[in-house]
């Protein structure tokens, strides 16, 4: 098993919890312990929600990645929504332009290892990974 | 349809139905082989047979098509045993008319299918409208049973109740709980609410919002609530996601929560003396022997 694994469209709230369920199967298939399928599971309710929304329709995909001497599960987030205007702005807690809590995108960096969002007027991509110890 | 045809048709009918329950036979039912005996397949598809053999002697009785989806629903089948089984009808008819009458003009093809085609869509479109329908009806009947059980509130003792949360908590069902649970506290006059979350698998920003939001709405209304059943995994989560739960008090285990909400309303768990436990217990006794 390596590369690409598997693609979960997202449109519907209920898709969030296909999401999940494909992430959390992969996750422990991948021998992540029990705390850190939480921590997937909740990376992608978080990834998901906002896709379903922000935006009209995008994805998520699950790959498996190997560096050197480490395995880990990549995740991807990539939706061809408004973008998101002000990075800074975001990934600081409690920022909410739907009265949420804002704590969203903070919260996904702090729950995985890697971090990264690229976003402009044709949509948002947000990639994490989380490394098996 | 052409007269000629129809004729045609129901001369034949003996044929095509052998034909046709050959084809039947062979489709995808036999994935439910396992599961579903021979004689009952070889049952629904004579029905089926029959009532588009029917169709076709005293034109089309739209009831008893209903009938027959509703039928195809509740044994579970899918929609393509309807739409195949209709395709293929269609083809075995298509062919009877043309062996039949020698003519090998292009024209003459066309009309027949035209005709043919004009006659068995409609039936065919009926009995998937009815199937649909039928799922509609069942998918909205489960919703509103998954709404009857999704938000119970039990009160426990007097000024003391539960809220057991099971599954996945969406928009819909987070509002539920809040309307519940006012409700609820309300009506049973409830000091403390045990909000319990071992059953919902994911805590994320939404469902901690609208957790917290429950909670600050009951505080207004003067009662308190405990959020308990965190699991270790949840409770890190939680963590990460600096979700801020120090308003109101959180317990790990249903138990610790309930302990806390005797020590709320002035309460306090007794051992019954063991002189009385002993006296009980021979009671119990003696009342085996009679
Ligand atoms: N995929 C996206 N496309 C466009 N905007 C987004 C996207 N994801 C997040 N945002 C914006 O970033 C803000 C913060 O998101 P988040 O941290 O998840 O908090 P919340 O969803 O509670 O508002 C959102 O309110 C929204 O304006
Ligand atoms: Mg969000």
């Amino acid at each position: 098993m390596k590369g690409s694994l598997s693609k979960v469209p997202i449109s519907k709230e209920w898709d969030i919890v296909g999401a999940r369920q494909t992430g959390r199967n992969i996750a422990k298939e991948l021998g992540f312990g029990s705390v850190n399928q939480a921590r997937i599971a909740t990376t992608i309710s978080e990834l998901a929600r906002n896709i379903y929304l922000y935006t009209e329709y995008g994805e998520i995909s699950f790959e498996e990645v190997c560096e050197k001497t480490k395995v880990g599960l990549k995740i991807i987030a990539t939706d061809s929504g408004p973008g998101i205007k002000d990075i800074s702005r975001v990934m600081e807690d409690g920022y909410s332009t739907s009265g949420g809590l804002g704590a969203g995108l903070p919260g996904v960096k702090r729950l995985m290892d890697e971090f990264d969002v690229e976003s402009n007027g044709d949509g948002t991509k947000i990639t994490v990974i989380m490394w098996l110890r | 349809m052409n007269p000629e045809y129809k004729d045609i048709l129901l001369d034949y009918s003996d044929e095509i139905i052998k034909k046709w329950m050959d084809d039947l036979e062979d489709n995808k039912l036999k994935e439910y082989k396992s599961t579903v005996s021979n004689e009952l397949i070889e049952q629904v598809n004579r029905e089926f047979v029959n009532l588009i053999f029917s169709k076709l002697k005293d034109g089309v009785n739209y009831e008893s098509l209903e009938q027959f989806s509703e039928r195809i629903v509740n044994l579970g089948w899918p929609l393509a045993y309807l739409t195949e089984g209709m395709q293929s009808f269609r083809s075995i008819c298509i062919r009877t008319i043309l062996e039949q009458i020698d003519n090998k003009d292009e024209a003459f093809f066309l009309e027949v299918m035209d005709d043919v085609n004009n006659w068995v869509d409609p039936i065919k479109n009926q009995l998937i409208n009815e199937y649909s329908n039928n799922w509609n009806n069942i998918i909205s009947l489960q919703k509103v049973a998954l709404q009857e059980l999704s938000v119970p509130l039990i009160p426990v003792m007097e000024g003391i109740t539960v809220m057991p949360l099971v599954g996945t908590i969406d928009t819909d069902r987070a509002k539920l709980i809040m309307e519940n649970l006012l409700d609820g506290v309300i009506k049973s006059r409830a000091e403390v609410v045990l909000i319990d979350i071992t059953g919902v698998p994911v805590v994320d920003t939404m469902v901690a919002h609208h957790i917290v939001q429950a909670a600050e709405a009951v505080r207004l209304i003067g009662s308190t609530c405990i959020l308990v059943g965190i699991r270790p995994e949840i409770a890190q989560t939680i963590v990460n996601l600096g979700i801020d739960l120090s308003r109101f008090p959180t317990k790990s285990s249903l138990k610790k929560g309930f302990e806390k909400a005797l020590e709320m309303t002035n309460r306090d768990i007794v051992n019954v003396k063991e002189k009385d436990a002993d006296i009980i217990d021979d009671m119990v006794q003696s009342i085996d022997k009679e």
